[in-house]
């Protein structure tokens, strides 16, 4: 009872605070609104049991990310002094929503074609750091774990070529 | 309700409102520290006029003064802040800075109550996070403020900050491998294991720090621990040389206090946190929960008269400094010449107390009910939470000796050093204390 009371209630700031993300017109009050998104979303990946996932998305997203972004807002000084409008339905807006829609159908689909099962008891120490590092690690997960380690390292490398002209 | 179903949410309010009011009880404490320290340093008596009705407890009343001074000024909202934003970053910088401390352990168990707060598994993560969030309430103010010193004292204050948590995670990695776990308080129980070299054993004395990849981490982790608090040398983002009071420039009256408190209640958590990972926390050396609670007359008796002569001999170090230059320079009647002689009485009155409690171990009422009654639990529990805050308070006097004895980096120094120096060395660390751990495993199983 108390679970569905506080998922429904962060999941509601959460899609508040996306909503606001999209429709704030001071760009540092969207970066504000999608730290907030991400920390309702950590609370309830804690509801889900997921403690691990819960505090990287605080850490990464929240702590790094979102400084990062705030970080160029602030730089280039983006001021509400040229508002952008909201609603001005172009044809870039109209091809956003179509694809939108579509996406969010597939999405729908996918998930009502989902099997509904029973819910089960969760596994000792699921969501704990020792039992997500094991999976990642010793699981059918390494390879793509690894994939993504070199992934993230082509890409910071490719960063740091492009921004510096000599090396 | 009865009282049994409620005992638990007064234990979880108590304990927290216990967290809070640790970190809240120090904060002035160290800033009547920082003035005196610098003062000390610079070898001049320090704050010692305010007073009241005559009693000015070696300057302490000058932070109650401060408070006064704080509440009663005019809070100034400039025009050209964007208020929301302005008004949420002081509050957003405490925030933080208490929450930290949740996951820091103060004591093993008090009556079977375990004392922390909260035992995330994540304990460690947590502590990151939440630094790294600490960020968002310098960035902001900086941002609202609408000035540009302001908002370069932002920038500054981000840009190091994110620069510095990679050396700090990196470093805090060698403790979780050492340790197989990120909750802290398995890494304090870990520490009260007996420190195995070899030939002897020394119980309860199994700090990280007493490794060689262990030292290196925590010289880093110290050194990254400066950097998040924005403190000397790192103190760039406030930089009043240049950017007049950078990110705190606009704010004023107690939105300003909050800045204020924010530091030295991040200095705190960062000084516990390194006391939790690298010093064995709240536990006393030689001495684990186990042996604390089947002694405990024995030890309040030794501790109780062991602090006598070394409170005697406080005292008598705040007598001989009334010889200093400056006491002899001022009129003979002046009132300040009370200082020394009000440390003087305050020693020798902790030695009167502490004979006291020696007495009282004597008497052996303590262990009356065995060692798993109350007497014990609570000696320790007053043991291991003066452990940790003397710990605590160590690590603040080295921020505060640091910050008067050390100029300011350039910020490309501090970048240089963020990047090129600690991220490798960070790096090389988490490898060579891999091989540590496999070295050790290998020579002593």
């Amino acid at each position: 009872m108390t679970e569905a009371v506080l998922f429904y209630l962060f999941s509601l700031v959460a899609i508040v605070a996306g909503f606001s993300v999209v429709l704030a017109r001071n760009p540092i009050a969207s970066a504000l609104s999608l730290v907030v998104c991400f920390f309702f979303l950590a609370a309830d990946y804690v509801l889900l049991d997921a403690h691990f996932v819960a505090v990287i998305q605080i850490l990464v997203y929240a702590g790094a990310i979102m400084v990062l972004f705030i970080f160029v807002i602030m730089l280039l000084n983006l001021r509400h002094d040229a508002p952008v409008p909201i609603l001005e339905l172009s044809r870039r807006g109209l091809v956003g929503m179509l694809i939108a829609g579509v996406l969010g159908t597939g999405l729908i689909t996918a998930l009502e074609a989902l099997p509904v099962s029973a819910p089960a008891a969760l596994p000792d120490g699921y969501g704990k750091v020792a039992s997500v590092g094991t999976s990642i690690f010793s699981g059918a997960y390494l390879l793509p774990f690894e994939v993504v380690s070199v992934l993230l390292t082509v890409a910071l490398v490719g960063a740091v070529v492009l921004a510096k002209r000599e090396i | 309700m009865s009282f049994e179903t409620v005992l638990p949410y007064l234990i979880v309010l108590g304990k927290c409102v216990f967290a809070v009011a640790f970190v809240m009880q120090i904060v002035p404490l160290l800033i009547w520290g920082e003035r005196k320290g610098a003062a000390y340093i610079q070898d001049r008596p320090g704050p010692n006029r305010a007073d009241i009705m005559g009693i000015r407890a070696g300057g302490l009343v000058h932070t109650l003064n401060d408070v006064v001074k704080l509440v009663m000024k005019e809070d100034i909202v400039p025009q050209h802040v964007e208020k929301f934003y302005w008004a949420l970053a002081p509050v957003i910088a405490m925030t933080v800075a208490l929450v930290t401390f949740i996951v820091v352990p103060f004591g093993d168990t008090f009556m079977g109550v375990p004392l922390k707060v909260s035992d995330i598994d994540g304990g460690l993560l947590f502590v990151l996070a939440m630094t790294s969030l600490g960020v968002y309430g310098i960035m902001l103010a900086g941002w609202a403020s609408n000035n540009k010193f302001s908002l370069l004292g932002g920038l500054r204050a981000s840009a190091q900050m994110v620069s510095y948590e990679l050396a700090m995670g990196l470093s805090a990695v060698v403790i979780f491998l050492g340790s197989g776990s990120l909750s802290l308080s398995v890494i304090a129980e870990q520490q009260a294991l007996p420190l195995e070299l070899g030939f002897i054993s020394i119980p309860a004395f199994n700090w990280n720090v007493f490794s060689v990849p262990g030292a290196i981490a925590f010289i880093l982790f110290w050194v990254a621990a400066f950097a998040e608090t924005n403190r000397t040398p790192f103190d760039l983002p406030e930089g009043e040389a240049e950017l007049v009071g950078g990110y705190h420039t606009e704010y004023s009256s107690l939105r300003f206090a909050l800045f204020f408190m924010a530091e030295y209640a991040n200095m705190i958590v960062a000084s516990a946190v390194t006391a939790t990972l690298f010093f064995g926390g709240y536990n006393v050396p030689f001495l684990n929960g186990e042996t604390i609670r089947a002694n405990a007359d024995t030890l309040v008796a030794l501790i109780g008269f062991g602090a006598v002569p070394v409170l005697l001999f406080f005292s008598a170090l705040a007598w001989k400094r009334r010889n200093r230059p400056f006491y002899r320079a001022i009129a003979v009647d002046d009132i300040r010449h009370r200082e020394p002689k009000f440390w003087t009485a305050t020693w020798l009155g902790l030695a009167v107390v502490h004979a006291g409690v020696g007495v009282l171990g004597l008497s052996g009422i303590i262990g009356a009910n065995g060692p798993t009654g109350i007497g014990p639990d609570t000696v320790a529990f007053v043991l291991q939470l003066t452990a940790l805050a003397l710990k605590v308070l160590l690590g603040c006097w080295i921020m505060i000796w640091v910050r008067w004895t050390l100029p300011r980096f350039r910020y490309d120094q501090l970048m240089n050093l963020g990047w090129r120096v600690m991220l490798p060395v960070a790096l090389v660390n988490v490898f060579v204390a891999a091989v540590w751990i496999i070295v050790k495993e290998s020579l002593f199983a």
